[in-house]
C-alpha cells in the first residue's frame, strides 16, 4: 500500500531548538530513510518552507482569490511529507516512530484510482 | 446441505434440546476459529461475519432434522465458504469494490487449504483476529465492540445494549471499524515478539477490560441484562488467555473481572436500588468465581509486576481483600492501603491517590487520610468524589463546618441523582444533634 505521511510541527519548537537538537532531528530523518530503504520503498519526501511562505488559493464567485498564509490556522503547521510504499499500517507506524518525537504525523493511505495512474 | 457429504452424523431426529445444545456448543467452540479462517482466506471481515452467521442459521435449520454432523466445524466452514463465494460473485456482477485486508500469501494459502475433514481444523488464526480487532488505530470503544462481535460472536443487539446505544448506531460503528481496518492497511498478523508485541498485548488487554466495564458503566438504573453482558467480557478474556498464554496481564485481568463480577447479585437491592459494597449481602457473592480468581492471583501475588500487568495485579489484589473479608468490618484496610500505595507509585494517578486516602483513613483514622488529599484538587478539579471523601473524613474527624462545605462542593460537581441523594443525606445528618459522624468513607469506594 502507498501511504502519504503529513508531518506537522509547532514552529516555535523548531525556532527555539539549539544546534544539537537540530542535529538530532537530522539524524532521526536519516534513520527513517535507512529503515524505509530496508523495509519499504520511499516514493518521495520533501521538507516545506515555513508557513509564512504559503499562499492559499480559493475560488469566490467563480474567480480565484489568493490569501496569505496556510489554509488552516493552528499551532501546528505542515512542515513536510513522505510518500512511502509499505506492506501495511503496522510497518508504517513503526517506521514513522523513528521520526522526531515532537512531530504529529498523519498517516493516510493513498487512493489508487483505476485508470488514472496511466495518464 | 446434502447429507451425503456428512454421513457420519448422529442421524435424524426431532428438533430438540440435544440439537440446540450441539448448536450452542458449536457456536461457542468454533465461531472465532472459523471466522479467523474465513478472514484469512477471503480478506473481508464483513463477508466472513455474514457468511458464518448464515452458516449457523442454516445449521439451526438442518441439524434438528438431519442430525448433527460428525464434524460440525467442517460442516459450518463448508457452508460459510459457499455463502461467501456467492456474495463475491454477486459483488463482481455489481462491480463494487471493497478494500481487502492485508493478509500475507502463506496465511491465505494455508487458510484456503484447510480441509473440511474429520481430523478437525488445524490452523488457529484467532490470534491474528484478536490483534486486528484490538488494533491501536481504532477507538477503544470500537475495538471493544468489534472484539466482542468477531472474536466471540456476541450479537450486535447485545453489544449495543452493553454500550447503551441504539442497535443501528452500534451496527454502523462496527461497519465503520471493519472498513477502516481494511482501508488503512491494518494487517491480519501477529506482531513480532519484542516491545512492539508487548505493547499490543497491553492494548488487547485494555480493550477486553473496556468490554467488561461497559456492563457496569452508570446507565439509567440497574440493568440486569447489561450486567450479564459484562460476562461476555470475561468470556473474551478467557479466549485471549487461550491464544496468548503466559501473559500475567491477562491472568490478573481475568482475576479482577471475576472478583468484580462475583458481586453482581448483591449489587442491587430488592427495591432496585444499588447496594454499596459494605452493605452487600456477602452470601450472595459467587464464591466459586472468587475462588477461581484467588487461584489465578496466588502465583502472581508474590512478586512485583511492571506496567499494565502490575496495575491489574494490584487492582485484583485490592478486590481480593474485599472478597475474602467475611464481613465489611473484617476488611484488612492496611493491606488495601499498601496495595494502593504501590499502585500510585506505578501509575502516578490522582484517582489512585484518592482511593488510597480512603483506605488509609479506614486503617489509620481520618487525619491520615485527609493528609493524603492535600493538593489533589489541582489534579481532579471536576471530581465530586474528592470533596465527597473529604466531607466524609472531616465529619469523622468532628469538623462539621468543614464537612458541610465539602459536601456542598461535592453537590455542585455531582450530576448523578442517586449519588446526589446520598450526599444530601450525609450533609443533612450533620445537622442532627446526637448523631455522630457517619460511619464510613468506604461508601464512596467505586
Amino acid at each position: 500500500m502507498r501511504y502519504f505521511v503529513t508531518i506537522a510541527y509547532e514552529p516555535t519548537v523548531w525556532a527555539d531548538a539549539d544546534e544539537a537538537t537540530r542535529q538530532r532531528y537530522h539524524q532521526e530523518h536519516l534513520a527513517f530513510h535507512d529503515a524505509v530503504q530496508e523495509r519499504a520503498h520511499l516514493v518521495a519526501g520533501e521538507a516545506l518552507a515555513g508557513p509564512e511562505t504559503a499562499t492559499t488559493l480559493r475560488h469566490r464567485d467563480g474567480a480565484p482569490v489568493l490569501t496569505e498564509g496556510p489554509f488552516a490556522e493552528s499551532t501546528e503547521v505542515v512542515g513536510g511529507f513522505y510518500l512511502v510504499e509499505a506492506d501495511d499500517l503496522d510497518t508504517m507506524t513503526e517506521l514513522c516512530a523513528l521520526l522526531p518525537k515532537a512531530y504529529s504525523l498523519e498517516i493516510r493511505p493513498v487512493v489508487q484510482v483505476e485508470g488514472f495512474e496511466s495518464r | 446441505m446434502n447429507r451425503g457429504e456428512h454421513g457420519r452424523g448422529r442421524g435424524p431426529g426431532q428438533p430438540g434440546p440435544a440439537q440446540e445444545i450441539a448448536l450452542e456448543e458449536a457456536f461457542r467452540e468454533h465461531w472465532g476459529r472459523l471466522l479467523a479462517l474465513l478472514v484469512a482466506q477471503f480478506r473481508r471481515l464483513d463477508l466472513a461475519e455474514d457468511g458464518l452467521g448464515e452458516a449457523f442459521e442454516s445449521a439451526a435449520g438442518h441439524w434438528p432434522a438431519e442430525g448433527v454432523p460428525g464434524n460440525p466445524a467442517a460442516w459450518l466452514l463448508t457452508a460459510a465458504r459457499r455463502r461467501v463465494l456467492d456474495r463475491l460473485r454477486a459483488e463482481a456482477v455489481a462491480a463494487r469494490k471493497e478494500p481487502l485486508l492485508v493478509v500475507d500469501a502463506q496465511t491465505r494459502h494455508d487458510a484456503a487449504g484447510v480441509m473440511a475433514d474429520p481430523g478437525g481444523l488445524v490452523a488457529d488464526e484467532r490470534l491474528r483476529l484478536v490483534f486486528l480487532c484490538a488494533h491501536p488505530s481504532l477507538a477503544p470503544e470500537s475495538a471493544a465492540a468489534l472484539s466482542l462481535r468477531l472474536v466471540i460472536g456476541v450479537p450486535t443487539a447485545d453489544i449495543a445494549r452493553l454500550f447503551l446505544v441504539p442497535e443501528s448506531t452500534m451496527a454502523a460503528r462496527l461497519t465503520r471499524a471493519k472498513r477502516r481496518l481494511a482501508a488503512t492497511g491494518a494487517p491480519f498478523s501477529v506482531p513480532p515478539e519484542g516491545p512492539a508485541r508487548d505493547a499490543r498485548v497491553g492494548v488487547v488487554t485494555s480493550v477486553a477490560y473496556l468490554a467488561f466495564t461497559a456492563g457496569y458503566a452508570p446507565g439509567s438504573g440497574p440493568d440486569v441484562t447489561r450486567t450479564a453482558l459484562a460476562g461476555e467480557g470475561i468470556r473474551l478474556t478467557r479466549v485471549l488467555r487461550e491464544v496468548l498464554p503466559g501473559q500475567p496481564a491477562l491472568d490478573a485481568l481475568l482475576a479482577l473481572m471475576l472478583l468484580q463480577h462475583s458481586r453482581r447479585d448483591a449489587r442491587v437491592g430488592s427495591d432496585g436500588l444499588p447496594v454499596l459494597l459494605p452493605d452487600q449481602d456477602r452470601g450472595r457473592w459467587r464464591h466459586d468465581e472468587v475462588a477461581e480468581a484467588l487461584a489465578l492471583l496466588e502465583p502472581m501475588a508474590r512478586h512485583r509486576h511492571q506496567g499494565v500487568a502490575g496495575e491489574y495485579v494490584l487492582q485484583a489484589l485490592i478486590a481480593a481483600e474485599h472478597a475474602i473479608a467475611p464481613t465489611a468490618t473484617d476488611t484488612q484496610w492496611h493491606r488495601i492501603a499498601a496495595h494502593y500505595a504501590e499502585l500510585e507509585d506505578l501509575t502516578g494517578s490522582p484517582v489512585v491517590r484518592l482511593n488510597r486516602a480512603v483506605a488509609v483513613a479506614e486503617s489509620q483514622g481520618p487525619a491520615a487520610g485527609l493528609a493524603l488529599l492535600d493538593g489533589l484538587e489541582d489534579h481532579l478539579p471536576r471530581s465530586h468524589r474528592l470533596p465527597a471523601v473529604r466531607g466524609e473524613l472531616l465529619s469523622r474527624a468532628g469538623d462539621r463546618e468543614g464537612a458541610r462545605a465539602a459536601y456542598g462542593a461535592a453537590l455542585e460537581l455531582c450530576g448523578n441523582e442517586a449519588e446526589r441523594a446520598l450526599l444530601e443525606s450525609r450533609r443533612n445528618a450533620l445537622d442532627v444533634p446526637g448523631i455522630g459522624p457517619v460511619e464510613s468513607a468506604r461508601d464512596f469506594q467505586p
